[in-house]
């Protein structure tokens, strides 16, 4: 009697002891959990930065429109920002692609090309009084202005969001875990012109806009 | 071009820690109240009665609407310095998140209206421009500071009651403290049960039932409060401990008197977090870089 009720009390304590160290390792666990929704946190993360470029991409026909009215404008200007915005929006750019290094790098390159393009044409138009006066092109420029706003706002959320993943992903011990999975590093904004930037802008008074300025974002 | 350097400046400063980061670029100002004045432009009368038109929708509508003006922001633009201010300050309410801010940088002669992204849909860029262009630029060219912040704070003001956003809470009750807090009862319940299970075992196997039971009850209180949860809900999750561990030890009713006594005290000083006369930000604004800039 003495003997059966130690032994219950005493499987109880072990059984309880298992419980404890069962729910401190469902707790904090492998990390199995932390890659869901740091993916997750990535994925939406991509679709704002998507969803900004898009809405740049959709103002600039307006903008183009509004310009083409300039009978005197530089065609040269013009026809780089059609042509820059054709690159960019025939990448398929789908969720999946923060998965695959290279297209990203695709995407990057094409949309600092649009980038750098369409600063130019902005600056440009700064020379023509009669645009400056078109409330409406005044209008798209705001628009504009705030786009590219809401994109360094979307790429720099983006990046952090790849950062926390990407630690997650080679950390110990929770690299056991991406490398069960096959959770790999994902690629992120970079510097696209770094041996451009860490020479000092040529400040050149013959032309209205120095190369940098028209440098890709 | 920009973005680069942003993202350079971003490595850095993650490479460097916080410290380093604040020495470089403008801190972020406590949020002391609705307008904050380091310029010493407005006088108190003027602030006040800024102030005080804010609070009074803020009340009636609900969006949170916070006037800044520094002397300058330099070395980042003001686009920069009122995405990081908007960012830390979250102002806005929890679940709805309509905050605005209205930053003007004086020696800069900028201004800035950076608008949540709940509020994107009332204040869009090109509204947000107009009224700088309208009310503030005129107004902060004749030196009349507080004229001009005063329109523009008015045309937010109307452009944003015709949204029909929700209307504000009242304050106080348990229940709405608890879902402003936005913690799943369901996922609370589990985590006690589990936790006061496990913990509550361990520790009368270790200490005894008594002092067992009551550890985990505290604990289960306090992990509740902890969570942000309301005092009823805390209070029960320490019964339910008690109950629980008193199925494997001895639920003693002296000693849970003693634990609701000291919960009790803890419970009514958290309660009055958003309420009075202070002002705290919602926590809920999420600023995605809408609003425009202008100069003066």
């Amino acid at each position: 009697m003495t003997f059966a009720t130690t032994l219950s009390q005493q499987t109880r304590r072990w059984g309880l002891r298992l419980a404890l160290l069962a729910t401190a390792f469902g707790l904090t666990g492998c990390g199995y959990n932390d890659f869901q929704r740091q993916d997750e946190q990535v994925k939406s993360g991509w679709a704002e930065v998507l969803n900004q470029y898009q809405r740049r991409s959709d103002l600039i026909p307006n903008i183009v429109a509004s310009v083409k009215g300039e009978a005197s404008f530089e065609q040269d200007t013009l026809t780089k920002v059609i042509e820059a915005r054709s690159r960019a929006t025939s990448i398929n750019a789908t969720p999946e692609l923060v998965n695959n290094p290279e297209a990203f790098e695709k995407f990057q390159k094409a949309q600092g090309e649009l980038t750098g393009a369409l600063s130019r044409l902005m600056v440009v138009s700064e020379q023509y009084p009669s645009l400056k006066a078109n409330a409406a092109f005044q209008d798209l420029r705001v628009q504009l202005e705030g786009t590219e706003n809401r994109i360094t706002v979307a790429r720099n959320r983006y990046i952090k969001d790849v950062q926390a993943y990407n630690v997650l992903t080679r950390s110990f011990p929770t690299n056991l875990t991406a490398m069960i999975f096959s959770y790999s590093v994902k690629p992120s904004f970079t510097v696209q012109n770094e041996a451009q930037i860490s020479v000092p802008p040529t400040v050149s008074f013959d032309k209205p806009a120095a190369p940098a300025r028209a440098a890709s974002k | 071009m920009r973005a680069g350097l942003l993202t350079l400046a971003l490595l850095w400063a993650a490479l460097a820690g916080p410290s380093a980061w604040a020495q470089d670029v403008l801190p972020v100002p406590a949020l002391s109240g609705r307008v904050i004045d380091q310029t010493a432009t407005l006088s108190e009368a003027q602030r006040a009665a800024l102030d005080a038109k804010l609070a009074a929708f803020e009340a009636q509508a609900g969006p949170q609407i916070v006037v800044l003006l520094v002397p300058a922001t330099a070395p980042e633009d003001i686009t920069s310095y009122a995405q990081r201010v908007a960012d830390s300050w979250k102002i806005g309410r929890k679940q709805v998140g309509d905050g605005l801010l209205l930053l003007v940088a004086k020696n800069d002669r900028a201004v800035r209206i950076e608008v949540a992204k709940a509020l994107e849909g009332a204040v869009p860029d090109l509204a947000a421009r107009q009224i700088i262009d309208r009310a503030i630029v005129p107004a902060f060219r004749a030196n009349d500071y507080a004229g001009g912040l005063d329109a523009a704070v008015d045309m937010l003001i109307a452009r944003i009651r015709g949204e029909g956003l929700p209307m504000p809470e009242a304050r106080g009750g348990s229940g709405a403290r608890n879902a402003a807090q936005g913690v799943p009862l369901e996922q609370l319940g589990l985590f006690i049960f589990v936790g006061v299970v496990a913990v509550g075992g361990l520790l009368s196997a270790v200490l005894g039932r008594k002092v067992g039971s009551t550890l985990a009850a505290v604990a289960a209180g306090g992990a509740a409060w902890w969570l942000g949860t309301g005092l009823l809900i805390a209070l029960g999750a320490a019964f339910a401990a008690v109950l629980v561990v008193g199925v494997v030890g001895v639920g003693n009713v002296l000693q849970l008197l003693i634990m609701m006594s000291g919960r009790g005290g803890g419970g009514g000083m958290g309660g009055g977090g958003g309420g009075g006369g202070g002002f705290s930000s919602g926590g809920g604004g999420d600023f995605g870089g809408g609003g425009a800039s202008g100069r003066w």
